[in-house]
C-alpha cells in the first residue's frame, strides 16, 4: 500500500492567541507554554466539506489521478453542518465521485482507523485505490466561553491517496477501544419527541484535561511499542514518529518515555492546533512536499482520542 | 524514605534543588501546573507501583507521600 498523493486544506482565517485574549481570560504565554499552540485556523464562511474536497483534489492532482479511478473513499469526521448526508457524500459530490464512500466518526483516532480499513480493503483485493480524507471542524464542538477547551482546537483537512502498488506497505496497526464517556464527550440535545423520556440541552465539549493527558501519554507509548514489535522493527530504526497533535506536552512526555530523539518527532501544532483526525494527514502532506518523507523510509503513527480510542501504525513508504 | 524519593523526582522534573522542597510545599509554590501534576503522578506510579488517583485533595508534597505510604502498607 503506497501513498501516491497527498493534499492539505486549511481555512483562510487565522486566529492567534492574542485574538483569543480578546474574548477569553487567557494569555499567549499561558497557551504556548501549556499547549505549544501559537495560532490555529478556524472556518469562517467556508464549509468543512469544501475543505475536505480541496484536500482530496490536491491529493488526486499530485497523483495525476481522476476521482473515478478511486475504488473506495473513506471520510473521517466528527462534526459537520449536517448529520446526514454524511460528510463523505458532500465531498463525493464536490469531486464528481460516485463510488463507495465510508464515513468514520473516529474522533482523533479517525485517520488511523481509516488507514487500517484502507489497508484491509487493498489486501482483500476489493480496492486498488483508496482515498482517505480527514476533514475536521472541532471548533464547532467547543463552548467558546470555556478557555480550557476552545483554545486547543483548529480546523483543517488532510487527504492521502493510497494505491496497491510499489514497495510501500502498512507493516502493522494497533487499534484499541477503552470506553469512557466521562473524560471526553460532546452530548447531543434531546428533541421534542413526546414519546421519549430523554431530555436535556446537550453540552459542548467536556474534557478532563489531566485524565486525558494521562491516557494519551500512556497509550501512545504502549501502542508504539506494540506496533513496532508487530512490524518486526526496532523503534530506534524508525525514521519519523507522526503523533496526533493534541498538545505539545503530550508529545514531549511520550518521546521522553520512549527515549527517542526530538528530531524524529515533527509537528504542526504551533500553527494548526489540534485538528482532530486531520493532524496526521496534514503532517504527512507537509513532510512529503518538503522532502522529509521519502520512499523507503519507515514511519510510525500514533493517535488517541474520544471513546476512548487509540492506536498506532508502522508504515514503510 | 518516601519523602526523599518524591522530592528528588520533583526536583529532577522541575530542575530545582531537592533541598528546597518541604512536606508542606504546595504544587503551586513549586511551579507545578495541572499537567506537571499528572506527569509527576505517572513517575511516582512508575517508581512506587500502584495507581494514584488524581484528586483536587492532592495539594502538597505531604499529601502525595501519605497516599504512597498508605498504598505501600
Amino acid at each position: 500500500m503506497k501513498i501516491i498523493g497527498s493534499g492539505s486544506a486549511l481555512p483562510k482565517q487565522v486566529v492567534t492567541n492574542d485574538d483569543l485574549c480578546k474574548i477569553l481570560d487567557t494569555s499567549d504565554e499561558w497557551i504556548v507554554t501549556h499547549t505549544g499552540i501559537s495560532s490555529r485556523r478556524i472556518l469562517k464562511d467556508e464549509t468543512v466539506y469544501e475543505l475536505g474536497a480541496l484536500a482530496a483534489k490536491r491529493a488526486l492532482e499530485e497523483a495525476n489521478a481522476d476521482a473515478e479511478s478511486v475504488d473506495l473513499m473513506i471520510c473521517s469526521n466528527v462534526i459537520s453542518d449536517y448529520v446526514t448526508p454524511a460528510p463523505g457524500c458532500f465531498i463525493a459530490g464536490a469531486l464528481g465521485y460516485t463510488g463507495q464512500t465510508l464515513d468514520i466518526n473516529g474522533a482523533c483516532t479517525g485517520f488511523l482507523k481509516a488507514l487500517d480499513a484502507a489497508d484491509s480493503a487493498i489486501r482483500a483485493g476489493k480496492a486498488r485505490r483508496v482515498l482517505i480524507i480527514a476533514a475536521e471542524q472541532p471548533s464547532a464542538l467547543c463552548d467558546w466561553t470555556d478557555r480550557s477547551s476552545c483554545i486547543l482546537f483548529g480546523d483543517g483537512a488532510g487527504a492521502v491517496l493510497l494505491e496497491d502498488s510499489g514497495e510501500g506497505e502498512c507493516l502493522s496497526t494497533v487499534l484499541r477501544t477503552e470506553f469512557n464517556a466521562e473524560f471526553l464527550n460532546v452530548e447531543m440535545p434531546a428533541n421534542n419527541n413526546p414519546f421519549s423520556e430523554r431530555k436535556g440541552e446537550g453540552r459542548w465539549l467536556q474534557m478532563n484535561g489531566q485524565e486525558v493527558y494521562r491516557f494519551a501519554v500512556s497509550s501512545c507509548v504502549s501502542d508504539l511499542n506494540e506496533a513496532a514489535q508487530k512490524a518486526g522493527v526496532a523503534l530506534e530504526s524508525v525514521d519519523w514518529f507522526l503523533l496526533h497533535q493534541a498538545n505539545q506536552r503530550i508529545l514531549n512526555a511520550a518521546r521522553t518515555r520512549l527515549h527517542l530523539p526530538k528530531e524524529k518527532f515533527p509537528g504542526n501544532i504551533a500553527a494548526c492546533g489540534n485538528t482532530s483526525s486531520a493532524c496526521i494527514p496534514l503532517l504527512i502532506d507537509e513532510m512529503r512536499k518538503d522532502g522529509r518523507l521519502r520512499d523507503g523510509q519507515t514511519i510510525a503513527l500514533s493517535a488517541f482520542g474520544a471513546g476512548l480510542t487509540h492506536g498506532a501504525a508502522v508504515l514503510r513508504l | 524514605m518516601t519523602f526523599e524519593k518524591v522530592a528528588q523526582i520533583i526536583a529532577d522534573y522541575k530542575d530545582i534543588d531537592a533541598a528546597s522542597i518541604k512536606p508542606e510545599s504546595t504544587f503551586a509554590e513549586l511551579g507545578v501546573d495541572s499537567l506537571d501534576t499528572v506527569e509527576l503522578i505517572m513517575s511516582f506510579e512508575d517508581t512506587f507501583g500502584g495507581t494514584i488517583e488524581m484528586s483536587p485533595d492532592l495539594k502538597t508534597v505531604a499529601d502525595i507521600v501519605a497516599l504512597i505510604d498508605a498504598q505501600q502498607a
